[in-house]
This record gives structure tokens, C-alpha cells and sequence, in this order.
């Protein structure tokens, strides 16, 4: 096995093993903070509770991220065809990223009757601008001398936007969505913890809110655990799919030899 | 007969840089001809008017016989890095309607017509410099053009895949007859090719002198070290160093 893999497990497992042995050592309560083993007990103890709750996130989640697919890639394709579309609108989607989600979710919260679809919108919003910034560059970055030949055999517009900006537009387009991915947990977790118990359904953040209400702080870790596992998992399927559809030609998909 | 006639154009881009003023030329039906001049010349603008890719800020370009099929070779190989060496090939004939079998078939004469028989399923990155750009000359061959277009195709290359290819497109000339207008900063590369050569000035760019090559077809690597080759590209060097100083 290469050192890729080797050197960060070791790493876990003896920063893991330091943590054990701290709360053991110095007697640290379980509320103040547990150690690996007991976080590890409490997953299996609490899977009931958890389970269902990841559900709900994962839920948020993948809706906000396929929502910020289509509407990112829709935009981006809109930017490209018409310049005055793009100067009117870019700044606008521009002050949505840079507005703090918490700072306008309680607004959205109060807004929207239906819980779920209130935390659907702030994790679109957090997850929409790198899908859309990204594949705005990638329409752009077509080969100018390309564009020519295209133009030279008379192609549409049309088939000049399907058989060479989309495929130009895709590395760039990709990079997006494994940021996007990430944010999309990040948006959903955030307006959980904003809309705290409002939602009937409740996901991992309320559950990590209600476990410290009732200083349940091994369940609040698990729950920890359990988004942490859910972002890293979303980041490799689609860092996998990344590499499934550039492999073959582009650089960044290119083995080191 | 001519093919093509340019009469007096000028070109002025966007930022008022001047890159032709007033150039004239005409293209012979068939010939093999260069266009010589320093690096900025407007040598390439010019082949870009001629393929329609702008316009002339003034003066036409008039096709005596109707427009033909043309074909353009970049200075770059300029292929889709998503798209196999046949994908590559095929792509005139994908935008021109023709259906996957017949382009697909049609593109596989032409690789093979550049010496690529069995790297139809290879992707550009997985070739040489030398080969992307074999693949880029079968991709300009592929419709059949009448006109082919060339814009320093080789320059980018080394000396020892540049003989080759030069000496392959020779042949590639003299087996399917189109005529070949071939763009250069070398006295050398232009004298082993062409039957004509123009000679340009620097910026703004306009023809200064023509001179024929009279040496026979086929032109071997041997006339490549003739002393006929040497008198020529001495009589050429001379006039570009003319043209330059004008």
C-alpha cells in the first residue's frame, strides 16, 4: 500500500489513541469530553435516533446540490449566450454568495411556510455560486483557433454549445460541483441549527442541539462523526465521478508516471 | 486558373494596429505556394481573410471560380482533447451532416493518408507533437478541399519531425491535387515546398516580390542538400532581407 494511504491512518489512529488515553488519564467526564471509544459506543447505541436524522440532511443535502446543478449550469449557459445577461445579473448572484447564510436564514425561515423547503433554499444558496462561477469560466475557455474551425464548416450555435463549449466547460464544471458538494452539507446543517426544533422532521443539527440541551455530549460527537463521514463520502463519490469522465483525456485525471 | 484573387486589402484591428495595407495576390489553381515574411508580417491575417475567418477593413477577395471547400491548418494542432484521433478527423463531417458511418469511414482514409493507420481510437494527449498535427492536416483533408490553408503548421516542431512532415505533405500534395497555401517565417521550409513564394514586408504587411522555384516534383530530401536548393534559398534569404529593410 502506498504511503498515500498509510501515513494519514497511522496518523488517525495514534492522535486517536492520544485522545483515549487524555480523558482516561486526566479523568475528563464524558460531558465535558468523551473519549473515541464511548463516541464510538454511542453511535451503535443511538443508530436509531441517528440514522433517521442523517436521512433528513442527506436528504437537504443531494436536493440542494442537483437544484444548484440545474440552476448554476442553466445560468451559466444563459451568461454565455447573451453578455448584457451576464452584466445584469452576475453581481446579483455575486452578493447572494457573499451574504452569511445564518444571517439570512432566519428571513427565509420565517418566509417560507414549509420547513423543509426553507432549508432547501439556504443550502441551495450557499451551494449554487461555485457550480455557477466555475462553469461560466469553462464556457469561456474555449479555444479560440477551435471556435474558428467551428465556424469555418458553418456549425450552428447550437451544436458549437454541445460539441464544444459543454465538453471545454466540463473539467471546470466538475471542480464546482466537488466544492458545491461540500457546501450543500455545510448550507443544510447551518439552517438546521437556525430553524432548531421548527422542523418536524429534525436532521443531524438538531439533533446535535438537543443532545446539548440535555448534555447527551457523546451523542452530540456521533452526530459530529456522522456529518464529517457524509461530507468526506459526498467529496470522494464525487471526486470518483470527476475522474470516471476526464480520465481518458484531461490533465488533471492523468497519472503520475 | 485562378482561384483567388486579393486585391489590395487591408486590415486595421480593433486596437488601430494596422496589420495589412493594400495587399495584393493571386492564388493559381492547384499550386503549391508560400507566403514568406518576419514574425508580425500580417502573413497570418492575410491567410485568415482568405478563409473567411474575418473581413478586410478595405479591399476584396474575389473567388473567379466560386468559393471552393476549404481546409485550415493552426499553428497549434487544435484538436478536442475529449475526442479520439477519429473524433478529431471526423468533425468537418459531423458539422456538415454526413451520418457516423460515413464520417467515420471517410475519416479513417485520411488518417491513414497522414501515416496514422491504428491510432484512430488514441486520444491527442496520448500522441507526439508530431502526430497531433498529422492528425490536424487529416482533418483538413478529410472534406477534400480544393483550398488548403496553412498557418505555420510546423514551427513549433523539431527540426527532424519538421523535414518529415514537409516531405509527407509533398506527397499528400502531389497524390490529391489541392492547392496549398502555406504560411512560413522559414526561407528554408519555403524553398524545399513551393512552386511560388511571396515576400512579405513587415507591419503593415503588404507582397513586396514573388519569385518561382522552378525545381521538379518529387522533391526528395536530396534536393534538400542540392546546391540548387542552396542557390534558391540564397536568392529567397536575399529578398526577405529586402522586404524587411523596405
Amino acid at each position: 500500500m502506498s504511503a498515500r494511504i498509510v501515513a494519514p491512518v497511522l496518523m488517525g489512529l495514534f492522535m486517536l489513541a492520544l485522545w483515549e488515553g487524555l480523558v482516561r488519564a486526566m479523568a475528563i467526564p464524558p460531558y465535558i469530553l468523551p473519549g473515541p471509544i464511548l463516541v464510538t459506543k454511542t453511535l451503535v447505541s443511538d443508530w436509531g435516533t441517528l440514522w433517521p436524522a442523517l436521512l433528513v440532511t442527506l436528504t437537504i443535502t443531494l436536493q440542494a446540490l442537483l437544484a444548484a446543478v440545474v440552476v448554476g449550469v442553466l445560468l451559466a449557459l444563459l451568461f454565455s449566450l447573451s453578455r448584457w445577461i451576464e452584466l445584469s445579473l452576475f453581481p446579483y448572484a455575486i452578493i447572494l454568495q457573499v451574504t452569511p447564510i445564518v444571517a439570512i436564514a432566519p428571513l427565509i425561515i420565517a418566509w417560507v411556510d414549509d420547513v423543509n423547503v426553507s432549508l432547501l433554499i439556504c443550502a441551495w444558496l450557499v451551494a449554487f455560486f461555485p457550480i455557477l462561477s466555475n462553469t461560466v469560466l469553462g464556457l469561456r475557455s474555449v479555444d479560440r483557433n477551435l471556435l474558428d474551425l467551428f465556424e469555418l464548416y458553418g456549425a450552428s450555435r447550437w451544436r458549437t454549445l454541445l460539441d464544444l463549449r459543454l465538453p471545454a466547460a466540463l473539467p471546470y464544471f466538475l471542480g464546482g460541483l466537488r466544492i458545491s458538494g461540500g457546501l450543500a452539507l455545510i448550507g443544510a446543517v447551518v439552517a438546521e441549527f437556525v430553524a432548531g426544533s421548527g422542523g418536524r422532521e429534525s436532521g443531524l443539527a438538531y439533533r446535535i442541539l438537543e443532545s446539548g440541551y440535555q448534555l447527551k455530549i457523546p451523542r452530540m460527537f456521533a452526530a459530529l462523526v456522522l456529518i464529517s463521514a457524509t461530507g468526506i463520502a459526498i467529496y470522494l463519490l464525487l471526486s470518483l465521478l470527476s475522474h470516471l469522465l476526464l480520465r481518458r483525456w484531461h490533465e488533471s485525471a492523468l497519472k503520475e508516471e | 486558373m485562378t482561384l483567388v484573387r486579393v486585391r489590395d486589402v487591408s486590415r486595421v484591428f480593433a486596437n488601430g494596429v494596422q496589420a495589412l495595407d493594400g495587399a495584393s495576390l493571386d492564388i493559381e489553381a492547384g499550386e503549391f505556394l508560400s507566403v514568406l515574411g518576419p514574425s508580425g508580417c500580417g502573413k497570418s491575417t492575410l491567410l485568415r481573410l482568405i478563409g473567411g475567418l474575418a473581413e478586410p477593413t478595405a479591399g476584396t477577395i474575389e473567388w473567379p471560380q466560386g468559393r471552393p471547400d476549404l481546409g485550415f491548418v493552426f499553428q497549434e494542432p487544435t484538436l478536442m482533447p475529449w475526442s479520439t484521433a477519429l473524433a478529431n478527423v471526423a468533425l468537418p463531417l459531423k458539422l456538415r451532416g454526413l451520418s457516423r458511418s460515413d464520417r467515420e469511414a471517410r475519416a479513417a482514409e485520411a488518417l491513414a493518408g497522414v501515416g496514422l493507420k491504428g491510432f484512430e481510437k488514441s486520444y491527442p494527449r496520448e500522441l507526439s507533437g508530431g502526430m497531433k498535427m498529422r492528425v490536424s492536416i487529416a482533418r483538413a483533408l478529410v472534406t477534400s478541399p480544393k483550398l488548403l490553408l496553412m498557418d505555420e503548421p510546423f514551427a513549433a516542431l523539431d527540426e527532424i519531425t519538421r523535414r518529415r512532415l514537409n516531405t509527407d505533405l509533398l506527397e499528400l500534395w502531389q497524390r490529391t491535387h489541392f492547392t496549398a497555401v502555406f504560411v512560413t517565417h522559414s526561407v528554408f521550409e519555403s524553398v524545399f515546398l513551393s512552386q511560388r513564394i511571396v515576400v512579405m514586408s513587415a507591419r503593415p504587411g503588404r507582397v513586396r516580390s514573388e519569385l518561382a522555384i522552378p525545381a521538379p516534383y518529387p522533391r526528395s530530401e536530396s534536393f534538400g542538400t542540392s546546391a540548387d536548393y542552396a542557390a534558391l534559398c540564397r536568392l529567397t534569404s536575399a529578398q526577405l532581407s529586402e522586404a524587411m529593410a523596405a
